[in-house]
């Protein structure tokens, strides 16, 4: 019989306002193997500890129960107080009374009623708990940063930075990201690229950083500390290793028509070509969708005028493997589509643009020069409306729920600009709110108002009207003067809400972390572990992770980048003993475990066993590699003959844990 | 031949006779037959909005339930009486509170829940009979002629009840133009309100909201403007100040189908 000691937390009011734990406690205390139970106002503070500590050592407790919040938040805590008092942390069960008690109900009695069985069935549990022993796994000293967009450009040099290997994994043919479509940052207007480019540079120089452009991340295995991913090199049709850069190819190529990527299809590039003269690396890639030599054999321009001989119509995506003891995700993010919102025409008319296509028509190295001119008639606009929360804050199908979080700040960036360059220029902002907290931020957006006289209406455009004489009607509500206005407006900018790039919601399976919703990747704690994914060794950075501005984005893949240090200093990590065992007598060898496990954790073996007539016969029976299983049971449900068992959660501990509930 | 339950509503039988002709004489030509249920009512003119008001919709729950004896669907031609019966029955199937109350009035013979399948008659055409299959019946096509859709404010709000387009992005009248030949006209007007019932009290108001569709639709080089609302026509053609010919969309379809002389405007 077990020795166990039940300790109730109270959380401050957080358990106890709905809880009644001294009746918890008293009647746990009557629970079969029970030798003492008590309550604590904080149970995981440090006299709270010690209250658990103290008691293993004076009543020669074997198994702990603490009844206090989620496991995920305090289990470890209660582990390691265990363990300092010489009780084997595998012999300590968390019943979840909080999340899954006092926060969900209101009646006293009936929550009070719940909680006492939750306990019943941890202490049913832990009679069943055997100690066990934690192994080491060795640690891959190199990370992968997924994504070379701002965030995983810094993540990586930080890292780099450290003295580890560290490899960028890019999509688009370049590093840089949204960022390098930016024109100035706010609330200082220093230009983007002029702090950007830098860094790509120092990326790509970095003796410790590799780059893979135009690659993707097709598979990872493993776990915390051994990850081995499969990256696909995207062919470019341009050997990356001869490529000079030098342009002169995208300058012959006679296929000048495709819609530029860059400049957000304002403009045209070739077929063959380098995204913007600052890209790294600088190196072409070719379209197959549009190069005529690809298309229909005829052409071969740029293979001609190539000096170095770079040109490979013949190229194959490359797969390349390689181990990882850390992965830091940086997807970012893109504007949304906005074909659905026809109240704005944004498909009806070319001066209906996005915020991001604005940056590109205002910057020195858009298709304009940076003059900003219409897209229609390339004529000087003199009255602009900008729509803020376009998509954003909204209830609807075709919106996001969530505040974009940056568009207050970039709109009043625009104005700002738009008024300091083109004094003649009118400038309207519809809003809901203007949010603007941040350090210098909510000063820049009163600088808008005041300084540059931009007109400020509360309220949301209704319809905007494009007019066959250039003029587009915008029609829209002021709330605060309660009247309804006409503005004939040159060009609407839409202030269009920001989502996770597509590449997201499939890597996240891959990486098995987890999404909310919207396909953020959500955090492992919104407060105390705001960098790291639920899943061990993958770490956050950037606005995968949520809406953020570029200091934020910094900011957060610095701390990636540092929990990813932490990790790759060490030279083995510990082991979740909780995995797979198969037990040999049992197991028939059909493979149902094998098919269901996703780590590939399961393999076969022939074995010799003596049977009872004396002789011997060869089986075929399943085998866990510890260090690759990660416990999570799936092969336990799968296996028909029950010889699939999970290490601190067997089938009869479960069981029992049941049968407390149901009695 | 399939048979059809048909509400034609008032204004078909006065003011917009060519709306409800052109209806029933290319529903025959298509292969489809409507039958007037014997005793309907108005359906109640407009949708209330108040959840406690009853009176005003029971006219429209009669036919739904006439239509649900026969166990056929309904279906509608007119925007507003689409809006109010398709309205109507949407809260009778989502309200127990509301069925209730409405099954209270009218003791019927067996309580109506909203069985009653209700199709607007372009989505009968996009739905039962299916554009390509009206494409290929059409006889004069309106090759060349760019015709603009006006859809108004009741024919898909509120787009929950009604679940006929996205209410900001429709196509459907626009597929239709296509399935008749024509080429549709997008123009952001389209599915703004064309003044409605305020050209009783203030008809400058309606002017102004039928003049700004028109202006929009002329702009983008409207040949014509179709809709399948008795009130949007007359707006428009009477309030808007615009030459541009407005015609139901039966008219045209009857045209396409051959049953009806070109229009000389």
């Amino acid at each position: 019989m077990q020795r166990i000691g039940v300790f109730v937390c109270h959380c401050g009011t957080n358990i106890a306002a709905t809880v009644d734990v001294k009746t918890v406690a008293e009647a746990l205390g009557h629970e079969p193997g029970v030798v003492i139970s008590q309550d604590y106002q904080y149970m995981c503070s440090e006299s709270g500890q010690n209250l658990v500590k103290n008691a293993i050592k004076e009543h020669n407790l074997t198994g702990v129960v603490v009844c206090s919040c989620s496991p995920r938040m305090h289990e470890n805590t209660f582990r390691k107080a265990a363990a300092a008092a010489g009780l084997n942390s595998y012999m300590v069960e968390i019943a979840n009374i909080r999340e899954q008690c006092s926060w969900i109900h209101k009646d006293i009695a009936t929550a009070t009623e719940k909680a006492i069985i939750l306990g019943k069935a941890a202490v049913a549990k832990v009679h069943l708990n055997a100690p066990l022993t934690a192994g080491e796994s060795p640690v891959a000293k190199r990370a992968l940063v997924i994504g070379g967009g701002i965030a995983g450009i810094q993540t990586a040099l930080d890292i780099a930075e450290a003295g580890f290997d560290v490899d960028i994994v890019e999509k688009n043919p370049t590093i840089g990201g949204k960022m390098a479509q930016i024109d100035k940052t706010f609330p200082t207007l220093d230009c983007a690229a002029c702090i950007l480019t830098p860094k790509m540079v120092e990326a790509s120089q970095n003796e410790h950083i590799t780059i893979h452009s135009f690659s993707e991340v097709t598979d990872v295995k493993g776990f915390v500390g051994n990850f081995t991913v499969t990256i696909k090199k995207k062919a470019r049709f341009v050997d990356e290793t001869k490529c000079t850069g030098c342009g002169l190819c995208t300058e012959k190529c006679p296929m000048k028509k495709v819609p530029n990527e860059f400049n957000m299809g304002l403009d045209n590039r070739s077929a063959i070509y380098i995204p913007f003269a600052q890209a790294v690396p600088k190196v072409a890639t070719i379209d197959p969708n549009y190069c005529m030599m690809m298309k229909t054999g005829k052409c071969g321009v740029c293979s001609k005028v190539c000096s170095a001989g770079a040109i490979d119509y013949k190229q194959q995506d490359k797969f390349i493997e390689q181990k990882y003891g850390a992965i830091v995700v940086a997807t970012g993010f893109n504007p949304i589509n906005l074909d659905k919102y026809d109240e704005f025409a944004y498909n009806q008319c070319p001066d209906v643009v996005t915020s991001l296509e604005l940056e590109r028509l205002m910057n020195a190295a858009g298709p304009n020069g940076g003059t900003l001119l219409r897209p229609s008639d390339k004529t000087h606009p003199h009255k602009i409306v900008f729509v803020q929360c376009v998509g954003s804050r909204c209830d609807d199908s075709k919106g996001k729920p969530y505040c974009s979080k940056i568009c207050c700040m970039y709109t009043a960036k625009h104005a700002m600009l738009i008024r300091e360059k083109y004094p003649d220029t009118e400038v309207y902002v519809f809003y809901i709110d203007v949010r603007t907290p941040g350090k210098n931020f909510d000063e820049f957006y009163r600088r808008a108002v005041e300084q540059y006289n931009v007109h400020y209406i509360k309220g949301m455009v209704g319809k905007v009207t494009p007019r066959s004489d250039g003029k587009i009607d915008v029609q829209a509500s002021d709330l605060l003067a309660n009247e309804q206005l006409h503005i004939d407006a040159d060009m609407v900018v839409l202030a269009a809400a920001i989502e996770p790039d597509k590449t997201a919601r499939p890597l996240a399976t891959m990486l098995t972390t987890q999404m909310d919703t919207n396909d953020f990747f959500t955090e492992a704690h919104p407060k105390l572990r705001p960098v790291e994914s639920a899943t061990a060794g993958i770490f956050l950075s950037g606005a995968c992770q949520g809406p953020k501005d570029i200091p934020e984005t910094v900011a957060q893949a610095s701390a990636a980048a540092a929990k990813a240090i932490g990790l790759l200093v060490k030279n083995s990590i510990t082991c979740n003993p909780c995995v797979a065992h198969s037990n040999e007598l049992m197991c028939n060898g059909c493979s149902s475990c094998e098919k269901v496990c996703p780590y590939g954790a399961i393999t076969y073996i022939d074995k010799e066993f003596r049977m009872p007539d004396r002789t011997t016969a060869v089986r075929r029976v399943a085998n866990v590699n510890p260090a690759v299983c990660q416990g999570c049971g799936a092969c336990t449900v799968a296996c028909p003959s029950g010889a699939m068992d999970l290490n601190g959660f067997s089938n009869s501990q479960i069981m029992a844990e049941v049968d407390a509930i149901c009695k | 031949m399939e048979t059809y339950t048909y509400y034609p509503g008032c204004t078909l039988r006065t003011k917009a006779k060519d709306l409800d002709t052109y209806a029933r004489s290319s529903a025959e030509a298509l292969g489809i037959a409507l039958e007037e249920p014997a005793d309907w009512q108005c359906c109640g003119g407009a949708y209330t909005t108040a959840k406690d008001e009853i009176a005003t919709k029971l006219s429209a729950v009669r036919t739904l339930n006439s239509a649900k004896i026969l166990n056929r669907p309904l279906i509608t031609v007119c925007s507003a009486c689409h809006n109010v019966i398709k309205q109507t029955n949407y809260d009778i199937a989502n309200s127990e509170e509301m069925a209730a109350k409405v099954n209270n009035y009218l003791k019927l013979d067996e309580p109506y829940n909203g069985e009653t399948t209700v199709y607007h008659y372009l989505e009968m055409l996009r739905d039962v009979v299916g554009f390509d299959n009206l494409a290929q019946k059409v006889v004069n096509p309106f090759t060349g002629k760019k015709i603009a859709a006006y859809y108004g404010c009741l024919l898909l709000r509120p787009s929950k009840a009604l679940a006929m387009d996205d209410p900001e992005n429709p196509t459907i009248m626009e597929d239709f133009i296509k399935a008749i030949g024509g080429t549709p006209v997008i123009y952001a007007q389209r599915n703004e309100c064309c003044g409605g019932y305020i050209t009783l009290e203030d008809k400058a108001q309606a002017a102004k909201r039928s003049g700004a569709v028109m202006k929009s639709a002329e702009d983008q080089g409207a040949d014509m403007i179709i809709t399948a609302c008795p009130l949007c026509l007359y707006n428009l053609k009477k309030n808007s100040g615009s030459e541009l010919p407005v015609y139901y969309f039966t008219e045209i379809l009857a045209q396409a189908l051959g049953l009806k002389e070109a229009n000389n405007e």
